[in-house]
Parts: C-alpha cells; sequence; structure tokens
C-alpha cells in the first residue's frame, strides 16, 4: 500500500502533470516546484479542487540561493594542497541579478485531507525580482510577503500593502540576503554634541568562529545503512 | 456645526496591555476603531540569520528565545527538522521525556496566558493563583536543565541528560521559618518524577480554581462573550492553528493528526469551541491545560517503569560520554569534531511542525550538506494570528483591542525573531 505521501505526490502528478515538477524531499514529505508564471492558477487548483483542498498557507519564506554550495572552509583537496588559512573576510555585495538566485516557499496545509505540501516558485530574476502574489488566495499570505519582501526585497505582485514589516523605519537594504554582513551597515550610538542618537558606519569586526565546511558524507545515504535507525542505542549519554 | 473626524490613536509600543513591544497605530471613530495597524518587528534580532552562522546544534539556545513563554516547544520543533534531515529517530526514553516537557511547557504557557489575560481585562487575582503554578514547573525547568526559562534541553537525537534523581529543597532563611521550609520540601524529598507526579494530582484542583473566579464571572463574560469572534472559514483563510482555530470549531490538533514522538501512544482529548469568541478560545485553553496534565501523568508512569538511554549513541550526532573520552581515541575525536565544527547535515529541505501552545511553530530548514543551517525559517503561530488583528477588532471598541490581543496569546519574541 502506498503511503500517504506517495499518494500525494501521485494524485499531483496525475492532474498537473507538467505544471509541477516533484522535488527530491525527506520521508513523508511532498516538495513541488513551480514556474512563476502558472503559480497562481496552481495554487487556485490547489485550494478549491475537492481532491486537494489545501484550504491554509502555513508559512511562505523566500531563500536566497546565491551562496548554495559555497563552502569558506575548503577541506576537499586538502591532501594534495593542504587546508585553506582561515575565512574571508570580504564580501562583495552583488548587484547584477543572478538567475536562480531568489525563491519563495509555500508550506500548504490540507486540514480536511491532513496533507503538507511544499511548493517552490522561482521569482523572475532583475532587481528587484518579481513574483505574483498570493494574498487573494490565501489571506494569510499578506503578512508573510511583507516579511518577504522586507529581508529579501523581493517584489509581490498585486499585494495591496507592501511595506517593510520587521525592519527599522527607514531601513537600508534586505538584510536576509546572503550577501548582506551579518554584522550590518550601521549602528546607532547616542551622540552628547547633538543631544540624540545618531547612524554612523558600523565600528566592529565581521567574525566567524566556526567555518562553514561541507564534507562528502555517504553516512546518510539510507541505501548504505546496514542498521535500521533507532535500534542500535544501548547507553545514555551523560556527558 | 464642528468637523467631526477619525482620531489616531497611538497604542504602545510601551503598553502594558500590548503584551511586550507592539506599536499599534489605531484609527477610531469615538470609542469604535475604524482601522488597525501593528507596527511589528521592534524586537527583531535576525535569529534565522544568526542561525545560519552557526553550527546546528549552537542554535537550540536561540529557539528558547523565541517564544519565551514556551520555550522547549521551540526546541523540539527545530531539532525535530535536523533529525528528519539527518534521518535519525531519539530513543524511546527521550521521546517521552520531550511529550512530557512539552505538555508541561503548555501547561506554563497557558497558566501564563490566563494570568496575562486576566489581569489585562479586569481579574487581578488569578494572576497570582496562575503564577503559584507556574513556580513549580519552572522549578522542574531547572532541576533538569539548569535554568529556569532558556532551557536549552533538546538535542537531534534525544535530550541532554536523563532525569534527575533529585529535586532543589528550600533553606531555611530570615524570611523562611524551618516549618514553612519542611512544609514546602515535603513533595520534593523523592525524585523529579515523584515531585511531577505530586504536582499532577493537585493541579487539577487548581484549576478548578481558576475556574470559579472566571468561567461563572460576569465581567468576565461581558468582556469576552462575542468579542473577536472568527469564523472557521475566516481562521482557515488567515492561517489560524493552535487554540485560535479549535476556538473556532475546527477539530484541528497536530498532536492528534500528524503526531510526532510518542503523540500516538498518549490518551488525551481536543477541545473545541463553538461561537469562535474569546470566551470559546478562553475555554479551550483552560481545558487544554486538564488535558496537558492527563498527558504529564501517563508520562510519569512510563517514565517511571522504562529506564534507558536518552540520547542516540551515533556518535557522529551526540558526543561520547566523558569516561570513554579519556582512554578511547575514537571518542576522544568525535568529541574534538562535534565541539569545533559541529555535524554536517546531508543537502535537502524539511518542514517540522509541532502544536506549540499557541498554534502549529514550524521549522522549515534548507541544508546543502554544510554544517550549518543555509536558510532556517521559523514559522511562528503568533505571526498570522497577530496579522488578523484589524478583522478582529473592527468595529469593536477600545477596551475589546485588549481583550483580543489577550486572546490570541500574542509573544512578541516569535513575532519579531
Amino acid at each position: 500500500m502506498p503511503s500517504r505521501s506517495e499518494t500525494l505526490a501521485s494524485k499531483l502528478t496525475a492532474r498537473f502533470g507538467e505544471r509541477l515538477r516533484s522535488l527530491p524531499a525527506v520521508a513523508g514529505d511532498v516538495a513541488c516546484e513551480v514556474k512563476s508564471d502558472q503559480l497562481l492558477s496552481v495554487c487556485r487548483e490547489l485550494r478549491d479542487d475537492a481532491e486537494f483542498k489545501f484550504e491554509q498557507l502555513m508559512d511562505l519564506s523566500g531563500v536566497d540561493y546565491l551562496d548554495y554550495g559555497r563552502e569558506e572552509w575548503s577541506t576537499y583537496g586538502s591532501t594534495a594542497t593542504g587546508f585553506s588559512r582561515g575565512v574571508n573576510r570580504a564580501r562583495t555585495i552583488v548587484t547584477e541579478p543572478r538567475p536562480g538566485r531568489f525563491a519563495v516557499s509555500y508550506q500548504l496545509l490540507s486540514v480536511t485531507h491532513n496533507w503538507r505540501l511544499r511548493l517552490r516558485c522561482f521569482a523572475i530574476d532583475g532587481e528587484p525580482p518579481l513574483i505574483d502574489s498570493v494574498n487573494d488566495i490565501w489571506a494569510s499570505a499578506n503578512w508573510y510577503e511583507r516579511e518577504t519582501f522586507d529581508l529579501y526585497g523581493i517584489l509581490f505582485q498585486g499585494h495591496p500593502d507592501l511595506r517593510r514589516i520587521l525592519t527599522d523605519y527607514g531601513f537600508i537594504g534586505h538584510p536576509f540576503r546572503k550577501d548582506f554582513p551579518l554584522i550590518g551597515n550601521v549602528e546607532v550610538k547616542y551622540d552628547t554634541a547633538k543631544g540624540r542618537v545618531v547612524y554612523q558606519p558600523v565600528s566592529i569586526e565581521p567574525r566567524t568562529l566556526v567555518p562553514r565546511v561541507i564534507r562528502e558524507d555517504n553516512r546518510y545515504d539510507q541505501g548504505l545503512k546496514d542498521v535500521p535507525v533507532g535500534a542500535q542505542v544501548e547507553s545514555g549519554s551523560r556527558g | 456645526m464642528a468637523e467631526i473626524r477619525n482620531f489616531t490613536l497611538n497604542f504602545g509600543p510601551q503598553h502594558p496591555a500590548a503584551h511586550g513591544v507592539l506599536r499599534l497605530v489605531l484609527e477610531m471613530d469615538g470609542e469604535v476603531i475604524q482601522k488597525a495597524d501593528p507596527h511589528v518587528g521592534l524586537l527583531h534580532r535576525g535569529t534565522e540569520k544568526l542561525a545560519e552562522s552557526k553550527p546546528f546544534n549552537q542554535s537550540i539556545g536561540y529557539m528558547d528565545r523565541l517564544d519565551y513563554v514556551s520555550m522547549m516547544c521551540n526546541e523540539h520543533a527545530y531539532v525535530m527538522a535536523i533529525e528528519k534531515l539527518l534521518g535519525i529517530t531519539p530513543p524511546l526514553r527521550a521521546q517521552y521525556i520531550r511529550v512530557m516537557f512539552d505538555e508541561i511547557t503548555r501547561i506554563l504557557n497557558h497558566l501564563m496566558w490566563l494570568g496575562a489575560h486576566g489581569l489585562d481585562i479586569g481579574a487581578m487575582t488569578v494572576f497570582l493563583y496562575a503564577f503559584r503554578e507556574r513556580e513549580d514547573l519552572m522549578d522542574c525547568y531547572e532541576a533538569v536543565s539548569g535554568t529556569r526559562m532558556h532551557a536549552t534541553y533538546y538535542r537531534p537525537g534525544g535530550v541532554y541528560r536523563d532525569l534527575p534523581d533529585s529535586m532543589p529543597r528550600y533553606q531555611a532563611s530570615k524570611w523562611r521559618t524551618q516549618k514553612d521550609v519542611d512544609r514546602l520540601n515535603e513533595n520534593r524529598s523523592g525524585t523529579m518524577l515523584d515531585f511531577i507526579q505530586d504536582f499532577t494530582e493537585r493541579f487539577p484542583a487548581c484549576v478548578d480554581e481558576y475556574e470559579t473566579l472566571l468561567t461563572d464571572n460576569r465581567i468576565w463574560k461581558q468582556r469576552t462573550v462575542n468579542i473577536g469572534v472568527v469564523t472557521p472559514e475566516r481562521a482557515l483563510q488567515l492561517g489560524f492553528s493552535g487554540p485560535m482555530i479549535r476556538g473556532s470549531g475546527i477539530a484541528w490538533d497536530l498532536r492528534k493528526k500528524q503526531p510526532y514522538d510518542v503523540y500516538d501512544r498518549m490518551d488525551f482529548d481536543i477541545p473545541v469551541g463553538v461561537n469562535g469568541d474569546c470566551y470559546d478560545r478562553y475555554l479551550v485553553r483552560v481545558e487544554e491545560m486538564r488535558q496537558s496534565n492527563r498527558i504529564v501523568r501517563q508520562c510519569v508512569d512510563w517514565l517511571k517503569q522504562n529506564p534507558g538511554p536518552v540520547m542516540t549513541s551515533d556518535h557522529k550526532i551526540s558526543a561520547p560520554k566523558r569516561e570513554e573520552m579519556k582512554d578511547d581515541m575514537e571518542s576522544l575525536i568525535h568529541h574534538f569534531k562535534l565541539f569545533t565544527e559541529g555535524y554536517c547535515v546531508p543537502e535537502g529541505e524539511a518542514y517540522a511542525a509541532v502544536e506549540a501552545p499557541k498554534g502549529e511553530f514550524g521549522i522549515y530548514l534548507v541544508s546543502d550538506g554544510a554544517n550549518k543551517p543555509y536558510r532556517l525559517k521559523c514559522r511562528a503561530p503568533g505571526f498570522p494570528h497577530l496579522a488578523s488583528l484589524e478583522e478582529m477588532t473592527k468595529g469593536h471598541l477600545l477596551a475589546d483591542v485588549v481583550a483580543v490581543i489577550g486572546t490570541q496569546d500574542i509573544v512578541f519574541g516569535e513575532i519579531d525573531r
């Protein structure tokens, strides 16, 4: 008997065919990708079709794929060349649009059928990146899209009130983009001479305590495991 | 004739009924709300961005600080998302401990909510009552993790350590006589599980006490009945979850519908409201406290009988024992690698959601195979709830805004992140 997620996946393929591309997902999750020009029609069908009934948009989040798979400290060829020295602190702001940089992920929930579906849609490249707003389909998208616009600078076409939501009044930039530094660009301090709080360029040094490394690892490959997970527990840990 | 115009009122960000740092710009026609525009973000700390710069385990502590009234539930969603990507299952005893502490957290959260909500709309005593019981549960947090709030107790693969054999005790002082101390320490003489068992036995009577103060109270009902009504259709549209959607009459609870850990072994009921107003949501939450108490009791009974490991023995993910490190080189290497670099999580995306006290708390995790998350997104239940504030308060009086904020159980740690 197919599992619940397999049933959903096959129903989606039967109904949408080419319009939804299935994405690899961990066990139990169903994830699909939709093209930005078909986003609204697919979403509307997903909500209204009695077979799917995704009444709820639980979450909407942007993803910036600029640094995907990039490591700060290379370990792969270290036997031949030696390890690299620490993390490069300099980071340039990327201004020209990169294809396939920004995506939006939608977490849909069907209360009727008890299904979850994750939709991913890449924004139309450009500065700013563009995508259609699903606010008319799910009212909960209103604030989520404002948040994604604020943090990633993705413009949602058709959104009724696209204002910043989480950052400060008058904030410049989109802080969750990968080329936005973690320490920020400005800091505030109280200026005794002027008698008010002033902005100034940030004075702390960027630091990386633990470099980001990617290790070739087939330990989690389910096919290579010989012991079922959870079965090999024998001793407690009181470190 | 004098010109009549709407009045714009700034509510917060420093207002006791704003539950933290909510700035609410209200457009009023006399006492009636025409428009409500919540300005959030005053507590934005960039948790998700910070998590991208740290190994996976170092962000567990940030999760406590999101919804700082239901700490361990947030951790639970985060470790579940990592476990999903790693493909590991924690030992059974760890799952029971997690479920027990999730429910203790739920009681903690609802007590805080009940006290604060009561205080906001004119009931002083219930706040003092609620904090009396919160104190005992906070002591459990302290006994198990060392801190009263920000526990950082859950880990991918289990929990940090097993339950302690003793409870901290009161000591006599200038303000407490030995006689008082002996009375207070009576239920603290045994193990922590004995203490929790004692709590589950006396807690239903405490809930009865709160209910005598509120449930049939005329003032309480005048302030909550038919205030902030949400229909089931709108509740779905607005992305509601938790007591907010159940108050509107939809029997949706992740603990029943998509059970995680050992919730499928628990016997409990889901309370559902009828009218979708503030009063129904109050009743739902009070009943949830009773049901959580039942779950805690079932966990205590199981945990007393079934000792065992509380952490996975896969030392690529969990640190080896201190003693092993002393004479086993591999353990030393594992320890060194885990604490300098952390573990790499296989490439992929996962969404893990738990039924937090306020609703669905979800973690969307994108990993590119590194030792740090590539993208972490916290789905905070309060975010869509607060987004619907305008819809819920339009046409109500100014005083009802306070009742609606209270019933939404707003905490800014999770909304602003």
